[in-house]
């Protein structure tokens, strides 16, 4: 009895889903690649497929945390992909301008003024989501589509390359034996969380993301609130545009970060965050991220030919998406739920759903 | 004179939901060329009705009889090519369009696919015309005002009986509360084409919650209660206070019996003045004092404007004249922000949409207003937010008592008492209460009176509004009445102060 409740809190835990498609999908690897679990060292720097998803995936998590945010306050910001290209360029094309692209000094200025307009991007987009109450959608599709000339025009339509071993070290170096990017994802991952769940920042934007009206009347002031969050959305794309670009050493305004808003929104949706806003898990999300990077790895292991990859991955997104649906979950594994143990265990996740099915009405 | 043949007769209609019986067994019937009102309080089936008349609900018992024939809906389509035509109360029509493209959306006139514009507009302007309006129909429908949005509406739904081949014109119109957002010139614009129709032979249906429209307008009308029909009557023959007898269904010397005085007699000085507050289409400037530690309720009948002149006093629409001073200095009001930083509090009626974030625990639900006032760079320490949320479900008996457990899966009555809890938290000054006791069961409603009378006796002051005239009497120390839309008078309450009384001050619109 203990046992099946247990296993009961286990399944019902809002992260059972997602680990569990993570944990399956690398799974999946094995009989193609054997030793894919295996890390070994060599020159002081770990190796591993592990470890490259991680790194490969770093952006994408830096991406889909502040997306989460965003996507908690019922919002959605289509313009991350854009701001990465316009971080990468700003911040390439300053260093390429220097007598000496190893000076600390010129390097430190070039993050900033990266992360700066950056940050811009998103007060823009807060200002006009907020106070002009313009559709996320839209307003964000702004950016998305103007941003990307601007970092062309930046770059003057040019892949700029540079030689900075200190900017190298964001995206491609090593620091305790480690990819330097892990330790800036980590650092990222967790000044959000405690950002959000030390502060009442998370409660608040769950609480607008929940129910808008009722955030109203009890007096949150949510402009502000919103405002906020897309630009720490914005920031966090940011410093994904510096990881990108510091790892290929250049700075490509047209492909920069091309798409990466889509999978970030489906990373945040696979992390269990409901794109009608409210509760919100940056676990979930750091989860869903790690599922789309496996997920491409995979794709190269098992050697799906590169004109199906895009196929093959649409249907692990369907798969993953179906798993989450409670509705679904009911009808499939419903029959054995109510056989062996009682009847409340399916109907418990459709309740669940039930009131946000209002919301969207 | 001889009695005409009813256009409409529905018999016995008995519409179920999951465990309510909506209606049971109501009959009904309308006849060509009359104004008919559909009369009840909130709940008593008005609506219902209306739905199963066209074809929106699906009827679970009973007989539809139009022009003799039986009929039987299964989509709102059906309906109306069956000659019932609605207009609702929000105007469902593309304000991008043009009138005459409103008019005739959906059944263009059309030669070999193509869509004939220029004969459209003239049957547009035709019919508008015939009508007696005034609209250039090239014209885009949002470049006129809500009301004659709402005559267009009505124009359209008019035309669509005309030009079906499967129908003979509109025989029946339905109009569900058309006049909520209207002011009194374009009411009147508004009562010249329903008479122009009626004339014409239409049976229109007409649903307000403004007496005064109902006896200026309607020669019929039709009384319904928890769901069963309690009369038919020509307006003529019924004056408002039968009227509102046969509503609420007690005869108003039997209200009387009921009543009983439990109240502090002393109350202190002014807490919160509101001087010609008004908002136009919400509610007629009104001046109310508060004083400390008295309970003000609100009576009036469903849509008089209780709620509106509550969300007046808490910023949640902003006023466009008047002030409001708290504690002797004047507070802006332009948002809920300004009255909870002068300690006003508010429950609103729709606990779902404007009150619970049902996805928060009930936790984070009771301690939102205070986390708001603070900010979010000053979260409540985690040992002192347990102990208050800890003190507030153990006074307020909420259950179950877990402060984890989802908010939105809490009965009704517990929801309305997490509800409480959050302002309660926040100490304020004056308290808005609007509809705290409705659709929660008996214990709970009892408890939370209890409650405001202990409120009342530490010195907080509530404005209270409840359907429930008894509830009103009980607990208040002022009675405020409203009547469309207007704050027609204020009774101090006292022995001679009865439920009767009270409706006969709705009734009357003057205070005696």
């Amino acid at each position: 009895m203990t046992t099946t409740s247990r296993w009961r809190a286990l399944t019902h835990h809002h992260l059972f889903w997602p680990v569990a498609v993570l944990i399956a999908l690398l799974l999946v690897n094995v009989p193609f690649t054997p030793d894919f679990f295996s890390i070994r060292m060599t020159d002081g720097h770990l190796y591993g497929s592990l470890v490259s998803i991680v790194l490969f995936g770093s952006p994408l998590i830096l991406v889909a945390v502040g997306m989460t945010l965003v996507i908690a306050t019922g919002g959605i910001d289509l313009s991350v992909g854009a701001v990465v290209a316009i971080t990468g360029a700003l911040t390439c094309s300053y260093i390429s301008d220097q007598a000496d692209q190893n000076a600390l000094s010129g390097v430190f200025l070039a993050l900033g003024i990266g992360l700066v307009a950056a940050v811009l991007c998103g007060l823009w987009n807060g200002f006009l989501v907020a106070r002009m109450g313009i559709q996320p959608i839209i307003a964000t599709l702004i950016i998305m589509v103007a941003g990307r000339g601007v970092a062309q025009l930046i770059t003057d339509g040019q892949i700029i390359t540079i030689n900075s071993e200190p900017y190298k070290l964001i995206g491609g170096g090593y620091w305790l034996t480690l990819p330097f990017s892990i330790f800036v994802v980590a650092a990222v991952v967790a000044v959000t969380v405690a950002l959000t769940r030390r502060t009442a920042l998370g409660l608040l934007v769950e609480s607008v993301g929940g129910n808008a009206e009722a955030s109203r009347l009890v007096g949150i002031r949510s402009v502000r609130i919103k405002i906020m969050v897309y630009m720490f959305c914005a920031l966090c794309a940011g410093i994904a545009g510096l990881m990108i670009s510091s790892n290929t050493s250049a700075a490509d305004g047209n492909n920069a970060g091309l798409w990466i808003e889509l999978d970030a929104i489906l990373a945040v949706v696979i992390g269990g965050t409901s794109l009608l806003g409210g509760r919100f898990s940056i676990g979930g999300t750091v989860i869903g991220a790690l599922v789309i990077q496996t997920l491409t790895t995979t794709i190269y292991t098992i050697g799906v030919p590169t004109q199906t990859n895009l196929v093959f991955k649409a249907v692990v997104v369907i798969v993953v998406c179906l798993l989450q649906s409670p509705k679904f979950r009911a009808k499939v594994f419903g029959a054995k739920g109510r056989a062996g143990t009682s009847a409340p265990a399916p109907a418990a996740p459709a309740a669940d759903a039930a009131p946000k099915m209002e919301v969207s009405r | 004179m001889a009695e005409p043949q009813p256009v409409l007769e529905m018999t016995g209609i008995v519409k179920e939901f999951p465990g309510v019986r909506a209606l049971s067994g109501v009959d009904f019937r309308l006849f060509p060329g009359e104004i008919h009102a559909l009369m009840g309080e909130n709940g008593a089936g008005k609506s219902t009705l209306i739905k199963v008349l066209t074809g929106v609900y699906s009827l679970d018992g009973g007989t539809i009889t139009l022009d003799g024939k039986s009929v039987r809906f299964g989509s709102p389509l059906q309906a109306q090519h069956a000659g019932i035509s609605t207009v609702y109360q929000e105007v469902n029509l593309c304000p991008n369009l043009s009138v005459a493209e409103n008019i005739f959306i959906g059944r263009e006139p059309t030669r070999a696919g193509r869509i004939q514009w220029k004969q459209m507009r003239k049957e547009a302007a035709e019919l508008v015309d015939r009508l007696g309006l005034d609209i250039d129909v090239t014209a885009p429908l949002s470049s006129y005002p809500l009301a004659v949005q709402q005559l267009v509406a009505i124009v359209r739904s008019v035309g669509t009986g005309d030009s079906d081949g499967e129908g003979s014109g509109t025989k029946v119109l339905v109009l569900d509360e058309p006049t909520s957002s209207l002011d009194r010139d374009e009411v009147l614009e508004l009562f010249r084409l329903m008479r122009r129709l009626r004339d014409e032979g239409v049976a229109i249906l007409f649903v307000s919650h403004f007496l005064d429209q109902i006896y200026e307008i309607c020669d019929r009308m039709t009384v319904l209660r928890n769901g069963t029909l309690v009369g038919e009557h020509m307006v003529r023959d019924l004056d408002q206070v039968g009227l509102i007898e046969l509503m609420i269904g007690k005869a108003l010397d039997q209200l009387e019996e009921l009543h009983e005085h439990q109240l502090r007699s002393d109350v202190g000085e002014t807490l919160v003045k509101a001087e010609g507050l008004g908002r136009t289409g919400g509610i007629a400037p009104f001046d109310l004092e508060i004083n400390k530690g008295e309970v003000i309720g609100l009576a009036g009948l469903l849509g008089s404007g209780r709620t509106e002149l509550a969300r007046l006093l808490f910023g949640a629409d902003q006023p466009d004249s008047g002030t409001v001073t708290v504690g002797g200095k004047q507070v802006s009001m332009s948002a809920p922000n300004d009255a909870i930083g002068a300690g006003i509090a508010f429950c609103s009626e729709n606990r779902k949409t404007e009150g619970l974030v049902p996805d928060l625990t009930v936790r984070e639900n009771i301690i939102l207003a205070l986390q708001a006032a603070r900010g979010w760079t000053r979260p409540i320490p985690a040992s002192q937010r347990d102990e208050l949320v800890a003190k507030y479900i153990k006074a307020l008996d909420i259950r179950p008592a877990n402060p984890e457990a989802r908010v939105g899966q809490l009965s009704g009555g517990n929801q309305q008492k997490v509800l409480l809890a959050r302002w309660l938290i926040t100490q304020p000054q004056l308290l808005i209460l609007d509809e705290p006791t409705r659709g929660i069961d008996i214990g709970a409603k009892a408890e939370i009176q209890k409650l405001v009378v202990s409120l009342s006796e530490d010195g907080m002051s509530v404005l209270y509004i409840a359907a429930e005239l008894e509830e009103v009497l009980r607990l208040s120390h002022t009675i405020g009445v409203l009547r469309d839309r207007k704050l027609v008078a204020q009774l101090t309450n006292g022995p001679e102060i009865t439920t009767s009384k009270i409706l006969e001050t709705i009734a009357s619109g003057e205070h005696q």
